[in-house]
């Protein structure tokens, strides 16, 4: 559905983007995640056609975003990192206005308005004007807006930023409902848990290169080399020290009374071994666990990596 | 004429500016400088008069003046409507949606162009009962105001193509207010200084008197919209003019070209740069 090859923006000697590549499939829902400032909003701004690309190409659904931009535009419903609003509109006329920028005609219009107000649980703000509207619901009336000529590509930058947690919470289950019906959703974000529950991939970018890319778990195994252990001990805490330092997987052990905490590098097959040695040695083990690693850490270890690269 | 109300642009445009206070207000203050110049005059004049009317040369001196009222508002309210149509909504952060969606770059600008000339084009009806104030008293024909009707709605239009111009190429409304502005300082000042100077230079000597045509003074005048106004209000003012620059084209076909033109070029240059030309990727 989207293909992206060799996008490079560059602004003076400074690479916004850098031969980014990246290939998504129909009705996957994409999380593209990074810091501020990373390539993201500059990647969905070439793929919106509002910005040129410096070398590169990206094509939805077969149609290249540089050179079919005007069939482009009719594929993809954009949403900006930060957007304003007709106040002077109403909600409906301001999704009228945007429904008759896409030609669609004005009895279709009728019918669409209430079913899109309904989908984005605004209903009862039909007839107020946008200005009074809050900020979720201003995001909410602007993802309505994508909608309005049934796009097949959704384009969303930080579609949550800037909201209370119960606005967000709102708008993940609208996205959810999207994601039902079948769209292809790009969604950016630089909170990770974010996009983690919805996202069927991930791709995580960095001073505008692409540095991982896949599913959610498939990223999280990339640390599995980085792996944390904790291990508890009912006593003899220096003889487990010792233990363990002895290994040559085993990195950077740290001791919290009678916890030890340590980087290992090992495979599966390698930590069951050091638990069987430990336990045969009568190390007073009570616990031996891997670390679970939320998206937060993945993200900043991979960041990292790439940072002292 | 049926897409021209289909325009979804101008539709938004027309429910904006009417929901706004400042357009009526807007009107109120036009129609009061209007009638302060119209009735100060009427009150000035018959406090001087004896006898206690208005004859048809005074009428004529008040149509006169009324004209370049009417001009000067134009030349001072056109810009501040189409200098910030493009780049407001830079501002407001509402370009970027409007840029994605299916509307082509000459649909937007014709619509936000459209809107502001045909607001000010109200404001020119509203102002058509005071102005009609002159046919009491004799000394105009319709045919005259026709006219300069016509020539003032040239003015506008080329105007505010130069608004809407550099509201698309300069991203703040505050530069793009002020390079429209110097840009009608350019036309009325500017061109009028030039009009003198290539007058005096095509004199002859001692004598004073004009030899040759005068290409540059004619062209200086031409393009002058107060040059323009004079002539049109009074046929002696174009003898003199054809005297001096010894070149007897018609100022208002000169004007015509050449307005029509300024607001060809500044439309398109509008239209080209609205969006990123995506063609020139390497």
């Amino acid at each position: 559905m989207i293909e992206i090859k060799g996008l490079t923006k560059k602004y003076g000697s400074f690479y916004a983007l850098q031969g980014l590549n990246l290939s998504i499939g129909e009705g996957t829902v994409f999380g593209f995640v990074g810091a501020n400032g990373a390539g993201k909003s500059t990647t969905f701004s070439i793929l919106s056609t509002l910005l040129q690309p410096t070398a590169g190409d990206a094509w939805i659904n077969g149609k290249s975003v540089t050179k079919n931009p005007e069939d482009i535009r009719k594929l993809i419903g954009y949403m900006p990192d930060f957007f304003g609003v007709y106040d002077q509109l109403k909600a409906d006329e301001y999704l009228d206005f945007f429904g008759s920028s896409y030609g669609i005609p004005a009895a279709e219009r009728a019918k669409l308005i209430p079913q899109l107000l309904e989908l984005v649980n605004l209903t009862h703000k039909r007839y107020e004007y946008v200005d009074v509207l809050s900020r979720g619901m201003k995001q909410r009336l602007c993802l309505a807006r994508t909608l309005i000529h049934d796009p097949k590509v959704l384009i969303l930058d930080e579609p949550a930023s800037g909201l209370d947690p119960r606005a967000r919470i709102e708008m993940r289950d609208i996205l959810k409902q999207l994601k039902s019906m079948g769209k292809t959703i790009l969604i950016s974000s630089h909170i990770l848990p974010e996009l983690a529950e919805m996202c069927d991939e991930i791709g995580v970018i960095d001073s505008g290169k692409l540095i991982a890319h896949g599913s959610v778990s498939a990223i999280q195994t990339q640390l599995q080399g980085e792996k944390v252990i904790t291990v508890k001990l009912r006593e003899t805490v220096d003889k487990a020290v010792k233990f363990f330092e002895e290994d040559p997987f085993v990195t950077g052990i740290e001791v919290n009374e009678q916890q030890l905490t340590f980087q290992y590098r090992g495979s599966d097959e390698e930590q069951m071994a050091l638990l069987k040695k430990a336990v045969l040695a009568n190390i007073p083990i009570t616990s031996f666990a891997e670390e679970e690693k939320d998206l937060e850490d993945v993200f900043m270890a991979i960041t990292k990596g790439v940072d002292e690269a | 004429m049926k897409s021209m109300f289909t325009n979804p642009v101008l539709i938004k445009e027309f429910k904006l500016r009417f929901r706004a206070f400042k357009s009526f207000s807007g009107i109120m203050f036009y129609l009061l400088a209007l009638s302060i110049f119209v009735f100060g005059f009427i009150f000035v004049l018959m406090d001087f008069n004896i006898s206690g009317f208005i004859s048809s040369e005074e009428s004529v001196m008040l149509f006169s003046l009324l004209t370049y009222v009417q001009l000067a508002l134009i030349l001072f309210i056109t810009p501040g409507m189409t200098a910030g149509s493009i780049s407001s909504e830079r501002e407001k952060q509402t370009l970027n949606i409007l840029l994605t969606t299916a509307q082509s770059s000459f649909q937007i600008i014709f619509g936000k162009m459209s809107s502001s000339i045909v607001f000010l084009m109200l404001l020119l009806i509203a102002g058509l009962p005071i102005y009609s104030l002159v046919f009491l008293f004799g000394g105009v024909s319709p045919s005259q105001l026709i006219v300069i009707f016509a020539f003032l709605i040239v003015t506008m239009l080329a105007v505010g193509s130069i608004g809407v111009m550099f509201s698309t190429l300069l991203r703040k409304t505050i530069i793009s207010m002020i390079a429209t502005y110097g840009s009608m300082l350019v036309l009325t000042g500017v061109t009028a200084f030039f009009f003198l100077i290539s007058m005096e230079m095509n004199r002859s000597g001692m004598t004073g008197v004009t030899s040759s045509p005068s290409i540059f003074a004619h062209f200086w005048g031409t393009i002058n919209p107060i040059a323009l106004m004079m002539t049109l209000i009074d046929p002696l003012m174009l003898d003199s003019f054809y005297e001096v620059t010894n070149i007897h084209f018609p100022i208002w076909a000169g004007y015509l070209i050449f307005y029509s033109l300024v607001t060809i070029v500044c439309l398109l240059i509008a239209v080209k740069r609205l969006r990123v030309n995506m063609k020139k990727v390497k």
